[in-house]
């Protein structure tokens, strides 16, 4: 077990010095400069660039963060935030909890009512109530963040007046509503989907016989019996998704005007914030390289047949 | 009409049938038995003759889009076919249970061996205590030859070889003591040897906790092993049943005497060819007017494909459904 760790932190630590290579020379590959303004000269620019290193060797440059990284230092904001450390930009200016807050509730959501939701369609396979939510799963899916977003903001907002149409630092309760559902829709509805499909091939197995000829209850069947084994996928899909989802939503944050990470990554790509954008997209995939081995873990707890190391076979 | 002792299951003119889009499917097409207490039946025939479909129907794991359509289900003076769900799940597993073919496939692979054993308990009892259903879910495990039962019970499926599964599997059909076990195929998926073995601890173990078996099998040799009567299914029909040994030394019908004429005998001097039946079984969905058996049958008459046959009465409660026991020598010859 402890060389296995050993092994997938190594892994990781490459991963992500590959996710620092490729990043650092798609955002040199963009044209632009954080310096540049409509007033800028071209000598202000080229003395900014000295001033930051950014007029060395894009090899010499790269060498530069990762020697910092090593050191704990993510360098500082060159545009968003003039010369602050963007360890405190990502860590200590709440954009991070807010993101965190609403993703983890959103997390939540989509597997307290997905999970539940595929059950009941695959217990239900045939009726109309299968029909329904297939339907439902399917617009989930189909339907844009943004779209989904707008409408609800036009409706309830604007339309109604029962919610507020900026979240901001999501105060009250209210304030979460349509973030959330905007969020998690459509997780729920694919995770009822992923559910549904392999809760279908689990009921046809033969050990749900066996229990039936036990004398089970349906319920227990479902739950006990069925669920566990067709989990597995439904863990695949959430591990990087749990990622991806409290790192935010650019669309989200923009619709509701919640100040989280995930707006402000995207303002940081388009003003050219290089250390910012590095900064951002380490942390997203040092999350979701955890994430993954939190997955393969779970794996294990979920189903036993699955061993992590060679030796344990 | 033999009402002297009771029977524990009595199956009258049972019919199952599916309805598929192409038509309805007579997988099983009017067979009637009784199983007494304590009496071991195998229930054989070739695949797709009916005899699982027979089964399930038996202990309501029949699923869609298969239906008992007409007879009826005597289990211990109670009608099993007016039962809704919940009567049946009450009944399932406590007092009939059924073990399958495939242990591999038949046990769920997150749970352990334990937990599993205990569940087929504790489903039926509420009161019942952890330590309790451990212990009896132990004693079982021993009383199917598992050794280190403690520690087996701690183990997951995949930790267990084919033939301790279906070990397992027995243990946990027989845990709460059921007054018939319906044993699908319980050795086809296993090597020789370790059937020899499970067939032992079948015997073993029926003895000892006195429960009546229904043993579906195409393995005439398992058959004579263990049970004590036999029921020949073709195409959805009994065409004969018997007493073990009026069924192995004196069979009636031809389909019965073709299966033993088409497997290898011990008992046979030098080394006699081996018959196997010509043709194959019938189309369930467009079943011929006369005998099922009658297009592969090598005494097939003109009546064999005209008409059903009847069931003749040969004592001892062996019945054969064949044309052959009504005709007359004489008779015989001028037809052919």
């Amino acid at each position: 077990m402890v060389s296995y760790t050993l092994k997938r932190v190594g892994a990781a630590l490459l991963t992500l010095l590959l996710i620092m290579a490729i990043t650092f020379f798609l955002m040199n590959a963009i044209p632009g400069s954080p310096f540049l303004t409509e007033k800028s000269t071209p000598q202000q620019i080229a003395l900014a660039n000295a001033k930051y290193g950014l007029d060395k060797p894009l090899i010499v440059q790269l060498k530069n963060y990762v020697v910092n990284y090593l050191k704990g230092d993510l360098g500082t904001s060159l545009k968003m935030q003039e010369g602050t450390p963007v360890k405190d930009i990502i860590f200590h200016q709440g954009k991070f909890v807010l993101s965190i807050k609403l993703g983890l509730i959103s997390l939540a959501v989509a597997i307290i009512i997905g999970i539940p939701l595929g059950c009941i369609a695959a217990y239900n396979r045939g009726t109309w109530l299968d029909g329904f939510l297939r339907v439902m799963t399917t617009v989930g899916v189909a339907i844009p963040g943004f779209v989904l977003a707008t409408l609800l903001l036009a409706t309830f907002a604007v339309k109604l007046h029962i919610l507020p149409t900026n979240s901001g630092q999501l105060t009250d309760w209210k304030s979460y509503i349509m973030p959330i559902i905007s969020m998690s829709f459509y997780y729920v509805c694919y995770v009822a989907k992923l559910t549904r499909t392999s809760m279908l091939d689990a009921i046809n197995q033969d050990y749900i016989r066996t229990a039936r000829a036990k004398g089970v209850k349906t319920k227990m069947i479902v739950l006990k019996h069925a669920l566990r084994n067709s989990l597995i996928p439904v863990i695949t899909y959430l591990g990087p998704v749990t990622a991806g989802i409290i790192t935010g939503s650019f669309v989200v944050e923009s619709t509701f005007q919640i100040p989280g990470l995930g707006k402000y990554y995207v303002q940081c790509v388009m003003s050219r914030d290089y250390p910012v954008i590095m900064a951002t997209t380490v942390v997203l995939s040092a999350l979701v390289i955890f994430m993954n081995l939190v997955v393969d873990i779970a794996y294990k707890i979920v189903d036993p047949r699955i061993t992590l190391t060679n030796k344990e076979a | 009409m033999e009402e002297t002792k009771k029977n524990l299951l009595e199956v009258k003119d049972l019919k199952v049938s599916f309805f598929t889009p192409a038509g309805e499917v007579k997988a099983v097409d009017g067979i009637s038995y009784n199983l007494g207490y304590n009496e071991v039946m195998g229930i054989v025939g070739e695949s797709g003759s009916g005899k699982s479909v027979e089964a399930y129907s038996i202990i309501g794991l029949l699923q869609k889009p298969g239906k008992v359509v007409g007879g009826s289900i005597t289990f211990d003076g109670q009608d099993l076919l007016s039962f809704d769900e919940e009567q049946m799940r009450n009944i399932r597993g406590k007092d009939i249970s059924m073990i399958f073919q495939n242990p591999m496939t038949c046990l769920n692979p997150v749970y352990t061996i334990g937990n599993q054993l205990m569940e087929a308990l504790q489903c039926h009892d509420d009161k019942i205590t952890k330590e309790e259903a451990w212990d009896r879910a132990v004693h079982m495990l021993e009383l199917v030859g598992i050794n280190n039962a403690e520690k087996r019970m701690t183990q997951y499926p995949h930790e267990h070889s084919g033939g301790m599964r279906q070990r397992a599997m027995i243990a946990m059909a027989l845990i709460s003591e059921p007054k018939l076990l319906i044993a699908d195929e319980p050795t086809t998926a296993l090597d020789v040897t370790i059937q020899a073995q499970i067939l032992d601890v079948m015997k073993d173990i029926q003895k000892r906790v006195n429960t009546s078996i229904i043993f579906i099998t195409h393995n005439l040799g398992v058959v004579a092993e263990v049970c004590d009567k036999v029921s020949v299914m073709y195409a959805g029909k009994i065409v004969e049943q018997g007493d073990v040994n009026d069924i192995f030394y004196d069979p009636q019908h031809p389909y019965t005497k073709a299966l033993l004429a088409s497997m290898p005998r011990l008992d046979e001097d030098g080394h006699e060819r081996l018959i196997p039946i010509e043709g194959t079984p019938i189309d369930l969905l467009n079943p011929p007017q006369g005998c099922n058996f009658g297009p592969r049958c090598k005494e097939c008459r003109k009546i064999c494909l005209s008409k059903k046959p009847p069931y003749a009465d040969l004592g001892n409660g062996h019945i054969s459904a064949c044309w052959l026991h009504f005709m007359e020598g004489a008779a015989k010859k001028e037809e052919a």
